[in-house]
């Protein structure tokens, strides 16, 4: 199995790992992008091959398919945000989020869905972005869905996500089948832990090499720290090298002088870096309206093996419960699949001592469902907040209110019955005080009594969104419909974090179709060149 | 070049950890497992895997140490921030005052039961204040991180581990 990134290095590719550089540096470059996820990755393969000089910022560590040995004590240190712990402040929401070139790209379970049109209709009439609807953006997403290879994936689906088909359709729920951005894949089920056979068509093995084949620049273990500005341009951004471990800076700096600047380092770290560098924020919009689909877990023990270890992640979703009620209405869910790997299991799952040690020797039999929950819609649903903690580092406070825990409710409840009519044994919300049900009648009379609170009910995140949303004007948001950050003419915004809502879909492919049409459009005004034709 | 940057990446964790072995470093935040907390941490360990350790007494203790091996490498990878949080965590739990009052402990650690240790860890996951369910929730997820983190227990779980011999 070759390596491609491997190759390419070999090959010349300008890839500095700042943890062993001798001293500190400065840079010059047209464009600078902070972060090498699905925004900074898309953003460097356009720039760059309009031309222009650009340099990639990358936290983390540049990893590749030799290196992916599908195991979770290696990978969760290696490729994401605390080793796959972070939290928000009050410690009741874990969140996976990625963590190195390519950013959570390269851990993604590689579902891919265009933005739906009502979330497009939705910020028409809040935020003013009457540029952006589905018909307008159809292009984009074509443009990037023929490059990322995201096709419908014909492979019938795994044990753990043929339970969602056979529960929704013996109870007339709605369900569809999963398009994923894979070439030549080998359903071997361990994306979340890095590609071993690059199938997936991550930003890693597409968008990154395609830049730095053009003479791009990636910096690796470089940590953004602060946009220097003068009047209303910016002028340099001030990077620390980190130590080897990836944790401590190593005293090295970097700075990086550019005509414009890009920020992509997700819904956590952009809106924390533009609050570290004190930029124009008057109407205080910066780092509020974070959303996360805060996911709610149901777990089955089937009658037969299950192994939801093995074969494609996700490749059925049902979004019944989506289209329930109007959209600003009782929050909607999402519900999927989610892969099982024993740390991943036994770290999620409740109980502790011999209760837990009976469960986890049912792993084999374990299926477990997710319901995203469609927050950022209702009126009472506004998200959370990015501050500064110690050292500038990102803290997320989201409040966990009671419309979350009303849905999340029926999506416990609708859970149940799914699995339960898929042919489940046993199916326990994963919460700290239910006994499990072994009838879908009395887990529907056990889960109404249920207390649904934090850290009593688990919640999870994948997808973190918001910001530095977009809007029409500065007291709506931080960045205009092309990432154009309202206050700084030289500086963008391209990724998750410019969504003014959550989107109740998996976001990269949202993420690649807005910034393709906005890196698309600053490329043809920095090189001069005509706009694209794509409508 | 493979096994190169596999040893490397080894070598740093080894010496993450190693670093942490050499005490703590008070205000800077840089903290590492000292013997009381080894010492809590196997009591913690020892009553959160009840069920998945074996009764033999030696054995038992061996994989219990094995597990706060992998819980001072798991806190080595997060954050100063968060690591600083953790050292205080155990911090208070080490200290006599922290043990007694907050979890109901009355014996030193390694004099405490699985039951004295079950219940403390229960009264935390069921108490009333998010602080201390936190930090259940912290001391759940290290311990069952670190034990389901080695291939050796894979087996009792009937989990094959990752495709091999593809490659």
């Amino acid at each position: 199995m070759q390596d491609p990134i491997k190759l390419g290095l070999a090959a010349g590719w300008k890839h500095f790992d700042a943890s062993a550089l001798a001293r500190s540096q400065t840079i010059e470059a047209d464009v600078v992008i902070v972060g090498s996820g699905a925004g900074g990755g898309v953003s460097a393969d356009i720039l760059s091959d309009a031309g222009l000089r650009v340099v990639l910022v990358e936290e983390g560590p540049l990893r590749s398919s030799t290196d992916f040995r599908m195991r979770e004590s290696e990978a969760y240190p290696e490729l994401y945000q605390e080793s796959g712990a972070r939290k928000t402040a009050d410690k009741a929401i874990n969140i996976l989020q990625g963590r190195c070139v390519g950013g959570s790209t390269t851990v993604n379970w590689t579902s891919s869905f265009r933005t739906p049109p009502e979330v497009f209709a939705y910020w028409q009439r809040q935020f003013g972005l009457r540029q952006l609807s589905s018909e307008a953006m159809s292009s984009w997403f074509a443009v990037m869905e023929h490059k990322l290879s995201v096709r419908s994936w014909d492979t019938p689906p795994n044990p753990n996500n043929q339970l969602l088909l056979a529960g929704g359709e013996k109870l007339g729920v709605d369900v569809g089948l999963i398009k994923r951005n894979v070439k030549a894949c080998w359903n071997l089920g361990y994306c979340g832990l890095g590609c071993p056979t690059n199938a997936k068509q991550s930003m890693l093995i597409t968008t990154i090499p395609a830049a730095l084949s053009r003479g791009a620049v990636l910096y690796s273990r470089l940590r953004a720290e602060r946009l220097r500005f003068a009047g209303n341009q910016v002028a340099a951004l001030d990077c620390q090298a980190l130590q080897p471990d990836g944790i401590r800076p190593s005293g090295k700096r970097v700075q990086l002088r550019a005509r414009h600047f890009i920020v992509a380092g997700g819904a956590i770290g952009s809106p924390a870096l533009l609050m570290r560098s004190g930029v124009p924020d008057p109407y205080r919009r910066l780092g509020k309206r974070t959303f996360l689909h805060p996911v709610i877990i149901s777990a089955a023990l089937m009658p037969d093996r299950v192994d939801a270890y093995a074969g494609a992640p996700q490749s059925i979703y049902s979004d019944h419960f989506l289209h329930q009620a109007p959209i600003d209405g009782p929050l909607g869910f999402k519900l999927e699949a989610a892969p099982l790997h024993p740390v991943l299991f036994a770290t999620t799952l409740q109980g502790y001592g011999q209760a837990h040690a009976r469960l986890m020797r049912e792993f084999t039999q374990a299926s477990v469902a997710l319901a995203l929950l469609r927050d950022g819609f209702h009126p009472a649903s506004v998200g959370g907040q990015v501050r500064l903690g110690a050292n500038g580092l990102p803290v997320l406070d989201y409040p966990l209110g009671d419309v979350i825990w009303e849905a999340a409710r029926r999506a416990l409840l609708a859970m149940a019955e799914i699995q339960f009519a898929a042919g489940a044994r046993w199916v326990t919300p994963v919460h700290e005080s239910t006994p499990g049900y072994t009838s879908w009648a009395e887990a529907r009379r056990g889960i109404a009594e249920l207390p649904l609170k934090p850290f009593v009910c688990r919640v999870v995140s994948a997808h973190v969104m918001g910001g530095c949303a977009m809007a029409d004007a500065p007291q709506r948001g931080v960045v205009d419909h092309r990432g154009r950050h309202f206050w700084l003419g030289n500086l963008s915004v391209h990724d998750g974090s410019v969504f003014p809502t959550s989107l109740g879909v998996n976001p990269q492919l949202s993420i690649y179709g807005l910034v393709a049409r906005n890196a698309s459009l600053l490329a043809a005004e920095l090189s001069g060149r005509p706009v694209p034709a794509i409508p | 070049m493979m096994l190169n940057r596999r040893q490397f990446i080894r070598a740093g964790l080894a010496g993450s950890a190693l670093l942490a072995f050499a005490g703590w470093l008070n205000a800077a935040g840089q903290r590492a497992l000292n013997d009381a907390e080894r010492d809590m941490l196997a009591a913690v360990v020892n009553a959160l895997l009840d069920g998945a350790l074996p009764g033999d007494s030696g054995q038992r203790r061996r994989l219990v140490a094995l597990t706060v091996d992998g819980i001072a490498v798991e806190v080595a990878g997060f954050s100063l921030a968060t690591q600083k949080e953790i050292g205080e965590l155990f911090g208070l739990l080490v200290a006599a005052p922290g043990r007694w009052l907050l979890a109901g402990v009355g014996k030193a650690w390694r004099e405490a039961s699985v039951t004295d240790v079950s219940d403390f860890l229960q009264a935390w996951r069921t108490s009333r204040l998010d602080l201390l369910q936190g930090a259940y929730a912290a001391l759940h997820d290290l311990t069952f991180g670190a034990w389901y983190a080695r291939p050796e227990t894979w087996e009792a779980i009937g989990y094959p581990g990752p495709p091999k011999g593809y490659f």
